[in-house]
């Protein structure tokens, strides 16, 4: 293991299977859908026991969820609103994911990248229009993002540092700059109740999607979750950048830039959680104060797993999640439960989904014929 | 100036054995784990959700110490259930640690909720600046008595390990595991049993959080110290003894910023709060190798450091 760090970490059901070939495919790729399903399905179950056992009604749960997620427009737009930096987060696990990392510190390239598109708001406000100013703060956002994460990759190639820990002990190193310049040299002082940076004005704020009010951070993490597909499937370094995942040695060997791939994809995934900062802070804030730190980075990892690193398959379980978060205040308001309710049900999908990995390849039913 | 120095060396020394309490318990728990060869990253979620479980009993008996046991035993439950998932063929231990981080922290902030507010006996220090005029130096010998368990566990399981049968299993299953299996040890079991008695560790660091002066629980007790015991325990080199050693300069590092606090230095309080997690980084690159695996590391460990 000595010169293989990285393949030695690469944990084989992270990196979806490669392509299968003939017209058989349908049914391994069923097992991919079915045993996820299965592990939700098991995971609410348990999570209903849990409730009866504590004296309250999953039945009210699960209806008070589809009401405060899904039922209804105002509802529904709630949740895609909150479903935009889940996808974007997401994608902060799945691209390194695909080159056998496993980064969890989308927390903090988000908090990051939302301090500091809006500390570069700050003296542009009133000087440049607001479309330059916005697109140069989502850009600095992404570099933030990119930076703070690439960091991790790097480190990584360069000094065989565990990425998953350099990823979190990053992100409470970013929450803290944040925390330091929001409550001193860039605080507005103008607002005594929160500690924040000067709060955008209206005209200077993204606005919504047309006919909705949903903001475009959805459409957005939409078109970058198709767009990486694109990139980590259809392209010479997706296919690189998946051969460095599945073998490192073999990577080497091929002369592939390996260090740089690391790099890029890392870089590539930090920018994602860096615009969703950018977008709460543009979109949903207004300006960047200690709620950026929401958890959305942390329940992107769920969502990316979920997905099985799929930047596809990343919006619908985004929506998902985005309306079980979006209905937790509902459920809290009416069935007195506490605000971590949500935290519990997550924890359990999540850890019931990677007690299925073992499920693969024990049933018959998901074998091509013939193999 | 001279003095105001010495107030906050004091006042580090005060610090370093007060932080590096939790610290050392995650950290010998994790030794003993990874000793075996399986990684758990969720001693995060472990440390919390024993925090609030000593205090939950503690609060309801008026007995801290049997709220530092109920807090073992609640750590023991989590580490069995990833003890046990990681049984399974093709499960990833890592993935398996970063779930139960997230649902052992779910989990302690659901059931803690009542308990935000009020007050539970805690865990009395013991006054060892008895001989000391000076008020910083007495407050900074205020130990709690977990502080010695710990140091107690630290040279039981670095004398268990190196001469038990027990500790030879625990590390044949670390290093080999086909060699276990040759000689009839079940795997699994070992690290079942590893896994288990990691959790009981950090549980009991938990209670300290959350038992010790002032003794209160809330949902900001913990912020990162059950990964950056990981992270300690790889700068230790998989040794108990240096475990303790780490422990008490990380906690040195944690107290820097309330140390210059009390000499009324405000500025940059949030740069030095965050000073455990950089010198963590710092200290993780430097002992770090892109062209070979730490000394000292167990073979089977899946987590190349």
């Amino acid at each position: 293991m000595s010169d293989a760090p990285l393949a030695q970490s690469a944990p084989r059901a992270v990196v979806p299977a490669a392509a299968q070939i003939g017209s058989s495919r349908w049914r391994s790729d069923a097992e991919y859908v079915v045993i996820p399903v299965l592990a939700i399905a098991a995971s609410f179950l348990l999570f209903a026991v849990f409730l009866l056992a504590i004296g309250k009604s999953p039945v009210e749960f699960v209806s008070l969820v589809w009401r405060g997620g899904f039922g209804g427009a105002f509802s529904l737009q709630n949740t895609l609103q909150r479903s935009s930096p889940l996808i974007m987060t997401a994608l902060t696990v799945a691209i390194p994911a695909r080159i056998g990392l496993i980064i969890i510190g989308g927390e903090g390239a988000l908090v990051l990248g939302g301090f500091v598109a809006a500390a570069l708001a700050v003296p542009l406000i009133g000087v440049v229009p607001p479309m330059p100013t916005l697109i140069l703060m989502a850009f600095v956002a992404m570099i933030a993002g990119g930076v703070w994460i690439g960091l991790c990759g790097f480190l990584r190639y360069a000094r065989g540092v565990n990425e998953t820990i350099s990823s979190l002990l990053l992100t409470y190193i970013g929450i803290a700059i944040m925390n330091f310049f929001v409550e001193g040299p860039l605080r507005d002082i103008s607002n005594p109740n929160k500690p924040s940076t000067k709060p955008l004005p209206d005209s200077y704020m993204i606005g919504s999607m047309p006919g909705t009010s949903v903001h475009w951070g959805f459409f957005f993490g939409v078109v970058l979750c198709v767009a990486l597909y694109l990139l980590m499937s259809r392209t010479t370094f997706g296919f690189a950048a998946r051969v460095t995942g599945g073998n490192f040695r073999a990577a080497l060997a091929q002369g592939l830039p390996v260090g740089r791939l690391i790099v890029a994809c890392t870089m590539i995934a930090g920018a994602c959680a860096g615009l969703a900062g950018f977008f709460e802070v543009a979109a949903i804030q207004g300006r960047a104060n200690a709620s950026l730190a929401a958890g959305y980075g942390f329940t992107g990892i769920l969502v990316a797993f979920l997905a099985r690193q799929n930047p596809l398959v990343i919006p619908p379980v985004a929506i998902m999640f985005g309306g079980i978060v979006a209905a937790g205040g509902l459920v809290q308001r009416r069935m007195g439960l506490p605000d971590a309710t949500v935290q519990v049900l997550e924890g359990l999908i999540f850890v019931v989904l990677l007690t299925s990995e073992t499920l693969y390849g024990r049933f018959s039913i998901f074998k091509p014929k013939g193999r | 100036m001279e003095s105001s120095i010495l107030i906050v060396l004091v006042a580090m020394l005060g610090g370093a054995i007060r932080v590096s309490t939790p610290f050392m318990f995650v950290a010998l728990g994790e030794c003993l784990t990874e000793k075996s060869g399986r990684v758990n990253l969720g001693l995060e979620g472990t440390l919390v959700l024993g925090a609030m479980t000593a205090f939950a009993i503690s609060y309801h008996t008026n007995s801290p110490w049997l709220g530092v046991l109920a807090a073992g035993l609640s750590g023991c439950v989590l580490g069995a259930m990833h003890g046990s998932i990681c049984s399974l063929p093709r499960v990833n231990d890592v993935a398996v640690g970063i779930a139960m981080m997230l649902f052992g922290v779910g989990v302690a902030f659901f059931f803690g909720k009542p308990y935000i507010q009020p007050v539970a006996p805690h865990l009395n220090s013991i006054p060892f600046g008895f001989w000391s005029d000076s008020p910083n130096l007495k407050s900074a010998l205020q130990i709690n008595p977990l502080f010695f368990v710990g140091i107690a566990a630290a040279f039981a399981l670095a004398w268990a390990l190196r001469n038990t049968r027990w500790g030879l299993v625990v590390r044949t299953v670390g290093d080999s595991a086909a060699a276990a299996r040759a000689m009839g040890v079940s795997v699994n079991g070992v690290r079942l049993m590893t896994t288990t008695i990691g959790g009981f560790f950090a549980g009991v660091g938990g209670a300290f959080l959350s038992l010790s002066y002032p003794g209160s629980w809330n949902q900001g007790l913990s912020s990162g110290q059950g990964l950056m015991a990981v992270a300690l325990v790889i700068f230790a080199r998989w040794s108990p003894l240096r475990c303790v050693g780490a422990a008490l300069l990380f906690g040195a590092a944690g107290a820097i910023g309330p140390s210059l606090q009390s000499i009324g230095v405000t500025q940059g309080y949030y740069f030095f709060n965050a000073a455990p997690y950089i010198l963590t980084l710092v200290i993780m690159i430097a002992t770090s190798s892109a062209k070979h695996s730490a000394a000292d590391m167990p073979g089977e460990l899946s987590m190349a450091k």
